[in-house]
């Protein structure tokens, strides 16, 4: 923090009146402000007051309401300044890693941003070579960045974020989740950039006010409102407080500050609670071949406030669920009260509340709700549960938002909410994942006042893990991990007097470095490290055009990675293609055979028995037994068993014989009219055969046989095979289902899991960002359409009679089409589930119904036949089934092709207008 | 296994579902709009059948041939040239082409057996045979009737009457939209399990289920009653209003039948619906999965084409499947008005099929909790 803001210099973000809602929440309330341009600036405040929305507007990543957002001097409503500033904006979001590719590799990550700023291949590759040594990730280079530690993921981020020389970097609490050493270095690291770039200006959301203590200007935020600005010093002096963390509570309004209590921790009285509650002995849990944790053992007794530190997925939580029995130990035992956990037994549960790191409660269920299902599924008593859920409400503060969702309440009352529904049932132990992270001073004051109620008063054990130093501080004693492995563990103080060290932090980094050290450290960023040529330089900006092919291409290198990454998403999509042609090709045929028959013959003559015999000699027809009354006919026919009946009237073989007209009763199962239709052909044929027939031994050959011939020639398929007609008529379905999911879960999981944010800030356009992502669902699409039809060829024997090039040219134009459609679905769908759904009803019904797979197009009526006239599917089909079986080519099909060519650029023109380049 | 967590754990799905908007539309999409529109555009036994017809004869008989086709059957006849034919046929444009030769009245008159040729467009399956049937014998009848005209013949002797049972229309509509039933059932159970699974694990709320005293059997079987009341009540609403009422469909059997032959297929899909979720590792593999697993179910269940076409192989794999048994069930139920004494062996069917998904699933299931 060497820069001290010139007063004269023009603030790099003014805010005017700026408002905003989510909904019925608000987030912001009028504010103005202006920061100082040049160097580090703070936004401190607890979770959920406004910071991150106020840097999302910032950055450009969200839409602006009400008010004016100037940032690096234009206006950020106006979409060309937007165009013009992003490259000068770096943003960091929330989150570890959030706007991060878990399965690509450190470098591929970086590599992805620095294609997307447009630049070359020697800038890229010096620039990530460079920034790479200096966060110490070289070594990691080929890691994948969803097996990084927090400290790491957020060194890459910064990578990411600074690859572009940006002249306003934004970090949105950077380092929460992170352990103290890697959260040191990390600052480390910005001070270094920062003396390289000194005009750049930085702005950070914290929620730890040890770090803002050295930032150069802060803006204390609550409730979305700015409560304070000014130099940590000025904020300190203002309220005549020592730390800031008091400073910020003296700054609240007074309502919310007379709620506050500093936490008094009674001594514990070690001598009459000497029982042991937690036994944990070299526990140890393996996943495949990754050690999470590495025998760890520790006794904790009866009322103790025992607390775990240590970074994001050191093992915290993994031995806390081995401790509560959620998870079996690969190795080692755990005892509650001297009893060994057994996962399986319930009545361990009954003992331990557990609240765990996220909130985890029911969203979808109001806060009565949670307690009440609770307290059923923890078998309260019927007749106390209802005083319990009062009493909890009561100490918890809850009665007044009991029929709120839990996500319209402010994160602290979240927690208390947690608190409540994990001490619902009395439980001896609680353990606490992180319940504080985010909570505002206030009321994680209160939180702990409670804590320390319980443990003090009625001897609830409790074991807690936490970031926050002040918070270790409270505990009776502490064990800090990494890397799966306690380092150390015991009180507070006699940790800080182990070390020697002046603080409990400097203590745990010191042990940290040591842990480290041991396993062969990353490389410490050395000041002298290469020095930033092209700060001085700074690279002129890129011409702005508004398509760039490499942004496009940066946006398909990473999503072909990301599939390559996920073999199971591209097998699925290619074996299950195959193995639906089978089941379709083989499981659908038109031609009926063995149907069941029976014969009702009121006759029985020699004329009737002959006639029955002309229908059970076809192949048609399998001749059961025979029926014996009306009855019995209609017994048989509901029960299904009959397909057809034939009725042969008594006096049959006389009339007939006398040559007076004699009726003959088909009775045909309608109930399934396909099926009924073709009994309907072939009854009428052997019919005609057994006249014609019986015609000819009356009247001798001439004079019966017919006047006249139809003859009928089968085109195309003269075998009239199945397989022949259905193949050609999967192959377009198949290439419009799966494609089109896999087109739009691929921008969904984007808005679901975060990443979305990076189309947001940086320099991407809309069409870029689809057509990038769509070309290697194409190009699979592509291999699924060639293994296709080669299975059609080879393996089903289907001819292929016409011209293959006008067939694979419809291919390629048609699953541009199809991935274009997925494309079309996501961008107005936000969860995966319902693009699931979506992406089902939109491709399977109009494809299997609309598109001439079994009723011509011609022949729908209504909205159907709308459909099948514009829907991709039914014009590829016809080309499909035109080039395999009829012997064509372009000439003739060219009428097909048209809706095929404009079928894309609407699909896809639709879906870049009705897709979001910023967040609402 | 406590019964009341079972019945508890299922409320707060059915709570959750019911904040759901996007699932909630979903539903009730599948239900109604999807189920009519698609009945309605599925046409009513051969519909509108395009047909054309070469006259290279010209006479009084070739043109009674030409006007006796008419809709709804068939389109009305295109009159074309001997080079048109070819070309509309490989365009996909006719299915059928009618060529009467020239003189083809006169020969018919001398006795000289001249020969009509059909042509018809065999990758068009469907139409293919029942449209071949109905041209011959249209063909036939007014031949039939002209040259008894002109001859005075005798009537053929033997007639035979179609005593067409349960529809007697042959209206395709009727069982087409039974079958979306059946199809919006499977689709919405295992996507309701399986997806909210999937989601549950992606946000940690099903981590945080684990803590409390509850078995996965009890989480398991909460979501199967759940989401397969609340198809099962959506399904029977639809039967009641859209399919009998909105499409007028007369249902001749017990619906309560056929509701309790649902619930047992529900059993079965809400188990396979939480398999799927348990092998898939994200929703796109899920969604996939989810094809794969839908696709045959709705082609090759008998509800698409009649089991009887298809190869022995098939049809005894699919008897593994639920919807196999179930739509049997629904055709004897619905339409021809079987009791219980007729679907028994369906019925213990499902119960066979839904439990041994059920034991399957519920393995998968603990693994996929760890």
């Amino acid at each position: 923090m060497n820069t001290v803001p010139a007063a004269t210099a023009a603030p790099v973000v003014s805010l005017a009146d700026v408002g905003l809602s989510y909904g019925k929440t608000r987030a912001l309330e009028r504010v103005t402000l202006d920061l100082p341009s040049g160097c580090m600036v703070g936004l401190i405040g607890p979770d959920g007051v406004g910071k991150s929305s106020l840097l999302s507007l910032v950055a450009g990543a969200r839409m602006i309401q009400t008010g004016s957002v100037t940032v690096l001097g234009g206006d950020m409503a106006d979409a060309a300044h937007r165009r013009a500033a992003c490259p000068r904006i770096a943003y960091m979001p929330q989150g570890l890693g959030k706007n991060l590719y878990p399965t690509l590799s450190v470098f591929e990550n970086v590599d992805f941003f620095a294609r997307l700023f447009g630049q070359g291949r020697a800038e890229r590759e010096r620039r990530i070579a460079e920034l790479l040594a200096r966060t110490g990730l070289e070594p990691f280079a080929g890691r994948p960045a969803g097996k990084l530690s927090g400290g790491m993921k957020q060194k890459l981020g910064l990578c990411c974020a600074l690859i572009h020389d940006p002249d306003l970097l934004i970090l949105d609490e950077p380092t929460t989740g992170v352990d103290p050493l890697s959260r040191r270095q990390f600052w480390e690291l910005i001070d270094t950039i920062r003396a390289g770039r000194p005009g750049m200006s930085v702005v950070v959301a914290t929620a730890y006010m040890e770090e803002a203590a050295r930032f150069d200007w802060l803006v204390a935020m609550d409730a979305g409102c700015v409560l304070a600005t000014g130099a940590p010093a000025d904020l300190l002096a203002q309220t005549g407080a020592a730390t800031l963390d008091e400073a910020f509570i003296a700054l609240l309004p007074e309502e919310k500050r007379k709620l506050h209590h500093a936490v008094v921790i009674a001594p514990r009285d070690a001598e009459t609670h000497a029982e042991i509650a937690i036994e944990a002995e070299g526990l140890t849990m393996r996943f495949d071949d990754f050690v999470a944790v590495d025998r760890v053992s520790f006794r904790i007794q009866r009322g103790e406030i025992f607390g775990f530190l240590g970074s994001n997925g050191c093992g915290k939580s993994t031995t806390m669920k081995m401790l509560t029995g959620l998870l079996a130990a690969s190795e080692g035992r755990a005892r509650l009260f001297g009893a060994e956990v057994d996962p399986r037994d319930m009545r361990v549960r009954q003992r331990v509340g557990y609240m765990s790191q996220a909130f985890s409660l029911y969203s979808e269920l109001t806060v009565a709700q949670n307690l009440d299902l609770h307290a059923r599924l923890f078998q309260l008593p019927p007749e106390n549960s209802p005083a319990r859920v009062a009493e909890m409400a009561e100490r918890f503060d809850l009665a007044a938002v009991m029929d709120a969702l839990p996500d319209a309440l402010p994160l602290g009352l979240r927690q208390r909410l947690s608190l409540a529904v994990a001490l619902i049932h009395a439980p001896e132990i609680l353990i606490l994942d992180e319940p504080t992270s985010g909570v505002d001073p206030i009321a994680r004051d209160g939180l702990w006042q409670i804590l320390v109620d319980l443990s003090r008063r009625d001897g609830v054990t409790i074991f807690i893990s936490t970031h926050f130093m002040n918070e270790a501080q409270r505990c009776d004693r502490i064990s800090l991990m990494h890397a799966g492995r306690v380092l150390v563990s015991d009180t507070p103080a006699a940790i800080v007097a182990q070390r020697g060290s002046a603080t409990l932090e400097d203590a745990f980094i010191g042990y940290l470095e040591e842990a480290i050290g041991e396993a062969g450290a990353p490389p410490q960023p050395s000041p002298a490290a290469p020095q930033p040529a092209a700060g001085a330089v700074a690279a002129p900006h890129e011409v702005r055009r508004l398509f760039d092919p490499r942004r496009m291409l940066s946006y398909t290198r990473r999503e072909a990675l990301e599939l390559r990454r996920d073999p199971i998403r591209a097998t699925l999509a290619l074996v299950g293609s195959l193995l639906l042609m089978f089941v379709i090709g083989y499981g659908i045929n038109f031609d009926v055979e063995k149907l069941s028959f029976a014969v009702l013959d009121h006759d029985r003559s020699l004329a009737s028995s002959d006639y029955a015999l002309g229908m059970a000699g076809s192949r048609y027809f399998v001749e059961t037994a025979p029926i014996a009354d009306y009855a019995d006919l209609d017994r048989r026919m509901r029960r299904g068993e009959l397909a057809l009946a034939i009725e042969i009237p008594p006096g049959f073989g006389r009339d007939l014989a006398r040559g007076r007209p004699v009726q003959v009763a088909a009775w045909i199962d309608g109930a399934m009219p396909q099926r009924a239709e073709t009994v309907q052909g072939y009854v009428q044929g052997l019919h005609g055969a057994w006249l014609t027939q019986k015609m000819r031994l009356l009247l001798g050959e001439d004079a019966a046989s017919a006047s006249f011939r139809i003859e009928t020639r089968y085109r195309y398929n003269p075998n009239i095979e199945s397989l022949v007609a259905m193949v050609p008529a999967v192959i377009p379905l198949l290439l419009m289902m799966i494609p089109a999911m896999l087109a739009a879960l691929s921008v969904v999981r984007e808005k679901e899991l975060g990443s979305i944010i990076n189309l947001y800030v940086t320099p991407v356009t809309r069409f870029e960002f689809l057509l990038g992502k769509q070309l290697p669902y194409v190009a699979l699409a592509l291999v699924n359409a060639l293994l296709l039809t080669l299975f059609a060829v080879f393996v089903f024997r289907v001819p292929f009679t016409g011209d293959l090039l006008a067939f694979a040219t419809a291919a390629f134009v048609y699953v541009v089409a199809a991935t274009a459609m997925g494309l079309l679905i996501s961008s107005f769908m936000t969860s995966q589930i319902a693009a699931i759904f979506g992406t089902t009803i939109l491709t399977l019904l109009p494809a299997t119904q609309f598109s001439g797979m079994t009723d011509p197009v011609s022949s729908l009526q209504g909205v159907g036949a709308l459909v099948g006239r514009i829907y991709p599917t039914a014009h590829f089909m016809t080309i499909s089934r035109g080039t395999f079986s009829k012997g064509l080519g372009f000439g003739d099909l060219g009428g097909s092709f048209v809706p095929l060519l404009i079928a894309v650029p609407v699909l896809l023109g639709i879906a870049t207008l009705l897709l979001k380049k910023q967040a609402r | 296994m406590r019964p009341a967590n079972i019945l508890h754990l299922g409320i707060k799905e059915i709570r959750g579902l019911l904040r759901d908007t996007t699932l909630l539309v979903l539903i009730v999409y599948s239900f109604t709009l999807a189920i009519y529109s698609q009945t309605k555009a599925v046409p009513e036994t051969l519909n509108r059948a395009a047909i054309a017809i070469v006259d290279e004869d010209r006479s009084p008989l070739s043109s009674r041939i030409v006007t006796a086709f008419y809709p709804p059957y068939f389109t009305p006849p295109r009159v074309i040239t001997a080079t048109e034919m070819d070309r509309r046929m490989d365009a996909g444009l006719d299915t059928f082409a009618l060529d009467i030769p020239p003189n083809f009245q006169r020969d018919l008159l001398a006795g000289r057996k001249p020969v009509i040729q059909l042509n018809i467009d065999a990758t068009r399956m469907t139409q293919a045979f029942s449209g071949n049937v109905y041209i011959q014998n249209i063909v036939g009848a007014e031949i039939m009737e002209f040259s008894q005209r002109a001859r005075g013949a005798a009537a053929s002797p033997v007639e035979l009457v179609q005593r067409l049972r349960f529809n007697p229309e042959l209206n395709k509509g009727w069982f087409g939209a039974v079958m979306n039933v059946v199809l919006s059932i499977t689709m919405l159970s295992i996507v309701l399990t399986g997806a909210a699974l999937i989601r549950e694990r992606e946000h940690g709320t099903i981590e945080h289920l684990l803590a409390m005293p509850v078995t996965p059997f009890e989480i398991m079987t909460s979501k199967v009653w759940s989401m397969g009341l609340v198809v099962l009540a959506a399904s029977a609403l639809s039967l009641i209003v859209v399919v009998q009422g909105l499409l007028g469909v007369p249902i001749e059997g017990s619906i309560p039948l056929f509701l309790l032959g649902a619930a047992l297929l529900l059993f079965a899909t809400t188990s396979l619906g939480i398999f799927l979720a348990s092998i898939a590792g994200s929703m796109p593999q899920f969604g996939l999965l989810l094809m794969m697993v839908l696709l045959p179910l709705q082609m090759l269940s008998g509800g698409m084409t009649p089991r009887e076409s298809m190869p022995e192989i098939v049809q005894t794999i699919m008897l593994a499947a639920p919807n196999t048994h179930f739509v049997i069930l629904a055709q004897a139920v619905l339409f021809r008005g079987a009791g219980l004494d007729v679907v028994w062996p369906q019925l213990l069917a499902l119960i066979g099929i839904g439990a041994a998904l059920f034991t399957v699933s519920l393995r998968r299931f603990r693994r996929f909790l760890r």
